[in-house]
């Protein structure tokens, strides 16, 4: 096959000076050997000016001079090595993701300097209270702080004030309201004091604070970044290639993503679509499975839509490719998948919630203290300060932090199991579910066909057909040969189109195709009348007749996780778009009582809505483009990686490998992080309990509030660490 | 206390120094790849042509 030659152009970028860049994504990098020994063969190749491995997201950084080199040379001799690589392009969110950690990082750089630099200066003032300093000495300490603080706070605490200002101007509260608010009367609180040569000042405490909670968020932010360039990965190594035509009659193989809308692409049979679009020319056999989750397959003809992930079976076709538009089922999914996003942002956050009761409590709390106060005859001053006091002592250092830790933690711990996470407030839905809604086809079931009866047919038999099934490119015939683990391909095979392979092998005729061709029709017809979802291929070698079921298999583990998952008081149910028997049959299989067949996306929709309507919270797991509105729409979804591109999107979190083990790590996994978070937040809670009344006594010193801000960060940091031992 | 004249500058000035540095470190993708960077440290020989690489 000609599948090797793959035009890379698309992802080639200028460097400056006449030299060209090329990322690569490579699979199995994962020790210092891979990375030496792969930097060290391709420094050789002629031209090549760098190759940089980055060993934490497993990529290639190439850069050479513009001439004769041809990038897929690269990628023939990382194969050479023992390495699948591809070239990838990063999307926009993982290059956002990249530069909003990298400016946390920065931020949290000067807010530490700024914080280790104050401490200095603080430590003697602290001391020199208690001993002899001169006032004079303790004011331009102070002043000498400010100068420091004051700055770096400006520029640290930017992503705190402008968050806090988002929220304010939607009349919203979030935790980055009182964090805000109580910065900024530390730091004016303090430059009062410094003018008036007070004893006191705050700009310790409120640089720590901002150093304290930056570090939370960039753990958080760069958790989230390194599992978006996994999936970055993940999707690159897929090497979705589609055969381009780029005049009428000539082809050329080039990458999934520089097809624009309007170009023709060649499908051949035992292809995966790679494009959305209309057929303009050809009549093949498709399976739309991963799409409808219908495992018959349909016929396709000029004027018939195919999406990305249809397999095309039997004919050739000319598509032409289209933007996500003018097709009635992409167009009605897209529009079922805006309305379902749009109600999902109602979701409030475990932070928000808290912070909603949390912020006007301690606002109340700090003028009451003033006002208390005053009515005992303190001067305003003194009363202002006390209250300020309590703000900072209040300042949900460790609420900000309670949250943040937990999530970083957890997920993790999931990216260690398969499970990569899209959304922030991922963990906190799933741990909230109460009934697991599972796809049928590509979701319970393997997305690829696989022999069924293999255990029946002896193995010398099953290793021939296997050869003689490389021969063909249908996909049934291609499961044959994968089941077999055949890698020598019989010699002198002819194809008779859509009947299948024949030739001769020692001495005897041998074919494989329709059950008529090789005269098994009594032995096919048997099998389908005992499972009739699946598809047959026959064998025959001299007198020699066998028949294959060819069926998509359930996933090694699913039985066991569902009923782990009906263990912990979660109800199952499938709800897929395939027709009946298959369903009741694949229920059957699993112990699940509960199942519907023939579901249309909006149906779909119907039954998550009604469930929730009658209290539940729903996960929705699910692979195929009808589900992709379902996981919008359902409280918490998950998708295995074959899914679609659409359904990956909006999937909370996305799982990787042959198991459905997965899910209920996830949920056991998010269970116990929840668990957890509201562990963290009552340590907030009481560590306040215990702080504010000193606060409101007035007997808090800048010393008091430094130590407890530390001490309480390194509390609920510690709790969160707990989340790493593996759930129950 | 004189000294106070001398010494506090001083701090401030190496401080300063330290944060330029980290700055630095940052800007030309130290951080990027720190799997990779504390095996760098003990490998023994780099790639010959392996300069340019932290640019841009």
């Amino acid at each position: 096959m000609q599948a090797d030659v793959v035009d890379f152009t698309h992802y080639l970028k200028g460097a400056g000076e006449g030299l060209v860049h090329l990322d690569l994504a490579v699979e199995g990098i994962n020790c210092a050997g891979c990375m030496a020994k792969i930097e060290r063969n391709l420094s050789t190749i002629p031209d090549v000016v760098s190759a940089r491995v980055n060993l934490t997201d497993s990529r290639l950084a190439l850069e050479w001079r513009a001439g004769a080199l041809d990038p897929a040379l690269f990628v023939r001799r990382l194969a050479d090595l023992g390495y699948k690589a591809y070239p990838f392009e990063r999307d926009d969110t993982e290059t956002r993701e990249a530069q909003r950690a990298k400016s946390l990082l920065r931020r949290l750089g000067v807010a530490a300097f700024a914080a280790m630099n104050v401490m200095m200066l603080s430590i003697p003032v602290w001391s020199g209270n208690v001993s002899d300093m001169l006032p004079e000495q303790r004011d331009f300490f102070h002043w000498l702080s400010a100068l420091i603080v004051l700055p770096a706070a400006a520029y640290a605490a930017q992503p705190f004030f402008s968050s806090a200002w988002s929220a304010l101007r939607t009349r919203g509260v979030n935790m980055d309201v009182p964090i805000s608010i109580g910065i900024v009367l530390a730091l004016a609180m303090s430059v009062v004091e410094t003018i008036n040569h007070a004893e006191h000042a705050y700009y310790d405490a409120a640089i720590m604070l901002i150093a304290f909670l930056l570090a939370g968020r960039y753990l958080d932010h760069n958790m989230r970044r390194r599992t978006r360039a996994f999936a970055g990965n993940l999707a690159a190594l897929k090497a979705e290639t589609a055969t381009k035509f780029v005049s009428p009659t000539e082809i050329r193989m080039v990458p999934a993503a520089a097809i624009q809308p309007g170009d023709v692409v060649l499908l051949r049979p035992g292809e995966r679509c790679a494009v959305d679009g209309n057929v303009i020319e050809g009549r093949s056999e498709i399976d739309q499975s991963l799409i409808t989750g219908e495992t018959l397959s349909v016929i396709a003809t000029p004027g018939s839509a195919v999406f990305a992930g249809t397999l095309v079976r039997t004919g050739t076709l000319r598509v032409r490719a289209a933007a996500a538009s003018g097709d009635t089922l992409l167009d009605e999914i897209s529009r079922l998948l805006d309305q379902a996003l749009q109600g999902r942002s109602r979701y409030l956050r475990l932070a928000e919630r808290a912070s909603r009761l949390y912020a006007p409590v301690v606002h109340a709390a700090a003028l009451l203290t003033m006002l208390g106060w005053l009515a005992f005859g303190a001067t305003f001053h003194d009363s202002i300060v006390t209250a300020i006091a309590v703000l900072i002592i209040t300042c949900p250092c460790a609420l900000g932090l309670a949250i943040p830790a937990v999530q970083t933690v957890a997920s993790g711990t999931l990216f260690g199991s398969g499970v990569l996470l899209n959304a922030g407030d991922a963990i906190e839905r799933i741990a909230e579910i109460d009934r697991v809604i599972f796809d049928k086809t590509g979701t319970l079931t393997l997305p690829e066909l696989d022999v069924a009866n293999l255990s029946s047919i002896p193995a010398d038999v099953v290793e021939l057909a296997g050869r003689l099934a490389l021969s063909s490119r249908h996909p049934v015939a291609a499961a044959v040969a994968r089941a077999a683990g055949a890698d020598e391909p019989l010699t002198d095979i002819e194809e008779e189109p859509g009947q299948g392979v024949r030739g001769s092998y020692e001495g005897l005729p041998i074919r494989l195709g329709r059950p008529s061709f090789c005269d098994a029709d009594g032995l096919a017809n048997e099998i389908l009348s005992r499972d009739p979802e699946a598809s047959v291929v026959a064998f025959c070698h001299g007198d020699a007749r066998v028949v294959f079921a060819v069926r998509q298999q359930m996933r090694p583990d699913a039985a066991e996780v569902v009923a782990h998952l009906n263990r912990l008081g979660i109800a199952v149910e499938i709800v897929s778009g395939d027709r009946e028997p298959a369903v009741r049959f694949a229920a059957g299989m699993l112990g699940i009582h509960e199942w519907r067949a023939g579901v249309s996306p909006v149906d779909k929709i119907a039954r998550i809505e009604e469930l929730e309507r009658q209290g539940c919270k729903v996960l929705m797991v699910g692979d195929g483009l009808n589900d992709a509105p379902a996981l919008a729409a359902a409280h918490a979804s998950m998708s295995p990686v074959s899914a679609t591109h659409m359904s990956q999107a909006v999937a909370d979190a996305v799982f990787l490998g042959d198991r459905l083990a997965p899910v209920l790590v996830a949920v056991e996994v998010s269970r116990k992080a929840l668990r957890l978070m509201r562990e963290n937040l009552w340590l907030a809670v009481v560590y306040n309990a215990l702080a504010v009344p000193v606060a409101i006594a007035g007997l808090v010193t800048p010393l008091i509030a430094a130590a407890a801000m530390s001490g309480s960060s390194v509390l609920v940091m510690l709790n969160a660490l707990r989340a790493r031992r593996k759930a129950v | 206390m004189e000294v106070m004249v001398i010494l506090v500058p001083l701090a401030l000035a190496l401080g300063f120094v330290g944060l330029l540095g980290f700055l630095w470190t940052l800007k030309s993708g130290q951080y990027d790849d720190l799997d990779g960077a504390a095996w760098r440290a003990i490998s023994d020989d780099e790639p010959a042509n392996d300069h340019g690489a932290s640019r841009k």
